[in-house]
């Protein structure tokens, strides 16, 4: 701040013709403030600052995770390599000073001395008036709600100035995690009605631009599409105060230069970068890498099980035998990911998810399963994938079509641009494509309730719908809800080798979530979201 | 005659405006699924169209685009949350002085190179000219681009960090003209103007290397015209010195077509800005559309569209306005 109004005062000498002391004066200041300011630089940047406004994209939860609080968190845990964690069972309080979960509700207090950065104190109206915001605007905030039942404001109650309690409309194990993600962000509900009208109740246009939280971090400046620059919040009560004063946050779209920036020392961080820059860095050792699977995401390759040929069960098993997986892993990924196949047969189902699947690359094998089915000459068909992660997703598909040829499945490759994939999901028509999903909140049932389940949601994109295993996972969220342990795992395992018996999607790997920084960058945190929290970090 | 040429622009903006707004709604994408987020069910999707005004019929769309439009509102972009006359506002300047900068740097490399291969054909010199334009035009921008980063950025470590129009650390003059270069001027703020000057270098060099063909073998064919003609003839025997035959009666003559040329080298530099801008991290107009054609986002791309237009048509009259100035027929036969 005191740099801004410097800045001011020189141009105003400047302007009053007193330049030439003006540099000299200058340079000292700059120097200062690069030692305060971490650099990132990513290949894009948010549409919009407010995770419940129409069409955020994932850059804006990171602005969104930074600048606001939850009620709760989660901890951290250790990784052997080094790398902070989420900890998803173990929550810490944010705004809250204390939670107690009863049976079919949750009190939590707030910390009497949190106030919003514009100085009035967070009650528990403004917690109850961002939490119905978050149930009622629609889109994308409403539907993670819903993830955890939460979906009514009549769940959220004031009980005193400083106590707000959450009323569960269901058993249902997910709702006190779901408070933990992205979107229960508490705002200053005065300063948002402010500017709210008739049209826009919720005061989506103003939090759109403006930051009105109680968080670590406020946007000082946003240029969509270059640039967003935030300072921290000094007055933050949520955890310890953050080190890094100023986060300057740049788009660079060419990955080659973002390389560059780092190789040369003017960027501290990036974390989107092709695989194989990251692998090269990674043996250059001049920069910090650290590479760390997605919670509770797989890539796959998925066929749509309501048309021919792949409704035949012996199809479906022929093309897991004959993707080239380990190819895969070597000449698409560089390595960087955690291979999702090929468990050694009779290796016994985990409760957990992901978890390995025991196919592998077996011509022959596919060859005769697929002749078993009646289609010894092979058949033609379309293999679908999404351009906006073409650096991935198309040697994935060349190396598979390259593959298929082999037992007689020719492939013709249709790539298909970003804007359009979700629809063409949707429509689920797709043959066969490939394809990413995870989920925010880490738990087997939830990956399969989207994936699997025969309400055929729009990640089901294979449109698998079996009554068996409706059975099992319902069975699982049942149990998780009353904490029935053995009855929860028999029913996990019992999905989880359904879903690879019936094989409507193959998995093929864990992809990693790459960062590379300086040296003299520390506190990186993996999360859920999977998004930078500046909170941790420290420059030095 | 300005007043007639404005008229004549008319009809053409209308079509315009008619051909965008429908080429945009027969992009293969649907906004609605993209801006719905990963995880979104058919009725989120459905939500954020009646929110978007897209499940109203084509024709009540089209009224109220225009209906906009005359209020000077081009809607509201949905990659960059900002309105369209904003974000062009500030991104056509970043456009416009870099493609002005790589045009200046194009014409003053490419006019003298074009004039001495004219004055001697089939020299070395000529087919120097040949051998830069030639390889000029066949490197795409990106690539020129990033091979210069590559040298001059990151192993020589002469030119700033391709981030844009000014390093991190500084903060943009006060806005009045929206060109750094000018603006820090008249703030009269020396160090600001070296910022902003570093950083314009490479992508205005990138810039004028690919222009560089046209206006140098224009330049060229038009000065060998103009020397063979009987007026330089007749110069050379009434003994003027070489200076005067070929800049004040060869070259004038010859401006012409290179005037032609420069006209349509603008408009496609402004197209080649795009990669560029890419490249650069440029915040600019190109990059700008083509983020929103990547999400089919309507608004941008009808405003980037009609600026465009707007701007073929204030750039044609300007070259007529110079025909003009330049050759005294013109201006008597209108």
């Amino acid at each position: 701040m005191k740099r801004r109004e410097f800045l001011k005062r020189v141009t105003a000498m400047a302007a009053g013709g007193v330049l030439p002391a003006a540099p000299a004066v200058w340079s000292p200041a700059k120097a200062q403030s690069r030692q305060e300011t971490l650099l990132i630089v990513s290949e894009s940047g948010p549409n919009n600052i407010d995770i419940h406004g129409v069409g955020t994209n994932v850059p804006g939860y990171e602005v969104s995770w930074n600048c606001y609080d939850r009620l709760i968190s989660h901890e951290m845990k250790t990784l052997p390599n080094g790398v902070q964690y989420y900890e998803r069972d173990k929550f810490k309080m944010e705004l809250a000073d204390d939670m107690n979960v009863g049976d079919m509700s949750a009190t939590f207090k707030l910390k009497k001395n949190a106030t919003f950065q514009d100085g009035t104190p967070v009650t528990a109206k403004d917690v109850k008036w961002s939490l119905d915001r978050a149930v009622t605007v629609g889109g994308f905030p409403t539907f993670q709600m819903g993830a955890g039942s939460l979906t009514k404001p009549e769940q959220f109650v004031v009980v005193d100035d400083h106590t707000v309690r959450v009323d569960f409309l269901r058993k249902d194990r997910l709702t006190v995690p779901d408070l933990a993600v992205v979107v229960p962000c508490v705002l200053n509900s005065e300063l948002v009605k402010k500017h709210a009208t008739d049209k826009d109740p919720w005061g989506l246009e103003y939090t759109k631009q403006n930051t009105a939280g109680s968080g670590a971090y406020r946007v000082v400046s946003w240029n969509a599409g270059s640039e967003v620059v935030l300072e921290r919040n000094d007055k933050w009560v949520g955890g310890p105060l953050p080190k890094v004063k100023r986060i300057i946050w740049r788009i660079v779209p060419s990955a080659g230069n973002r390389r560059a920036l780092l190789e040369r020392g003017d960027a501290d961080i990036s974390y989107d970068l092709p695989n194989k820059d990251f692998v090269e860095l990674k043996n250059m050792g001049k920069l910090a890498i650290v590479s760390t699977p997605y919670s509770n995401g797989i890539q796959y390759i998925g066929m749509n099980v309501k048309q021919p040929p792949f409704d035949n069960l012996k199809v479906r098993q022929a093309v897991a035998c004959a993707i080239p997986y380990q190819k895969i892993m070597d000449a698409a990924l560089f390595g960087l990911a955690k291979p999702m196949f090929g468990a050694p047969p009779g290796t016994p189902t985990e409760v957990a998810w992901p978890q390995p699947h025991g196919y592998t690359t077996d011509i022959s094998k596919a060859k005769k399963l697929l002749a078993e089915a009646g289609y010894a000459d092979g058949f033609e068909t379309t293999l679908s994938f999404d351009l906006g992660f073409a650096g991935v997703n198309e040697p994935i598909c060349v190396l598979t079509q390259e593959s298929l040829a082999q037992i007689g499945i020719r492939c013709t490759i249709n790539k298909i641009p970003g804007a359009t994939w979700r629809t063409e999901l949707n429509k689920k028509v797709l043959p066969l494509y490939t394809n990413v999903f995870s989920g925010w909140l880490d738990y087997p049932e939830y990956f399969f309730i989207w994936c699997y389940h025969g309400k055929n949601s729009i990640f089901n994109t294979m449109s698998y719908q079996s009554k068996e295993m409706d059975g099992f996972i319902d069975a699982a969220v049942a149990a998780a809800a009353v904490g029935d342990k053995p009855a929860y795992e028999k029913s996990v395992k019992a999905f989880v080798d359904l879903a690879y018996a019936d094989a409507p999607r193959i998995p093929l790997y864990q992809p990693y979530v790459n960062v590379a920084m300086q040296k003299n960058v520390s506190g990186y945190q993996y999360w859920f979201h999977r998004r930078l929290d500046y909170r941790a970090m420290a420059k030095g | 005659m300005i007043g007639k040429r404005l008229l004549a622009a008319i009809p053409s903006l209308i079509g315009v405006i008619i051909v965008t707004f429908l080429l945009t709604r027969a992009l293969p994408g649907d906004p609605a699924a993209y801006f719905a987020g990963p995880a979104a069910t058919k009725e989120a999707i459905e939500q954020i169209r009646i929110k978007l005004g897209l499940d109203k019929p084509l024709y009540l769309q089209f009224m109220r685009y225009v209906a906009d439009l005359g209020r000077g509102d081009l809607g509201n972009s949905l990659t960059t949350g900002q309105p369209v006359a904003e974000e062009i506002k500030t991104r056509l300047p970043a456009s416009a002085e870099l493609t002005l900068l790589g045009l200046i740097v194009s014409i003053a490399i490419a006019v003298p190179l074009g004039i001495v291969a004219a004055t001697r054909p089939n020299s070395v010199i000529d087919h120097c000219c040949r051998v830069i334009s030639t390889a000029g035009v066949s490197l795409p921008v990106f690539f020129t681009g990033l091979i210069l980063v590559y040298v001059f950025y990151y192993l020589l470590g002469w030119a700033p960090a391709p981030l844009g129009r000014l390093d991190v650390f500084f903060s943009p003059p006060p806005q009045v003209t929206g060109f750094y270069l000018i603006d820090s001027l008249i703030a009269g703020n020396g160090e600001l103007f070296l910022a902003a000057l570093k950083q314009l270098i490479l992508p205005a060099l990138t810039l004028g290397i690919f222009s560089l063909a046209p206006i140098a073998r224009m330049t060229r064919a038009s000065m060998l015209a103009a020397l063979a003609s009987d007026f330089v003839r007749t110069a050379r025997a009434s003994g003027l010195t070489p200076f005067t035959i070929v800049v004040t009666y060869a070259f004038r003559n010859a401006m012409l077509p290179v005037i032609t040329t420069l006209g349509m080298v603008f408009s496609f530099l402004l197209g080649a800005n795009v990669l560029v801008e890419k490249v650069f991290a440029w915040p600019g107009i190109g990059s700008f559309a083509v983020e929103a054609l990547i999400a089919s986002d309507f608004a941008p791309l009808q405003g980037f569209v009609l600026t465009m237009a707007v701007m073929y048509v204030a750039l044609n009259l300007l070259i007529d306005i110079l025909y003009g100035v330049i050759d005294p027929r013109v201006r008597i036969e209108s």
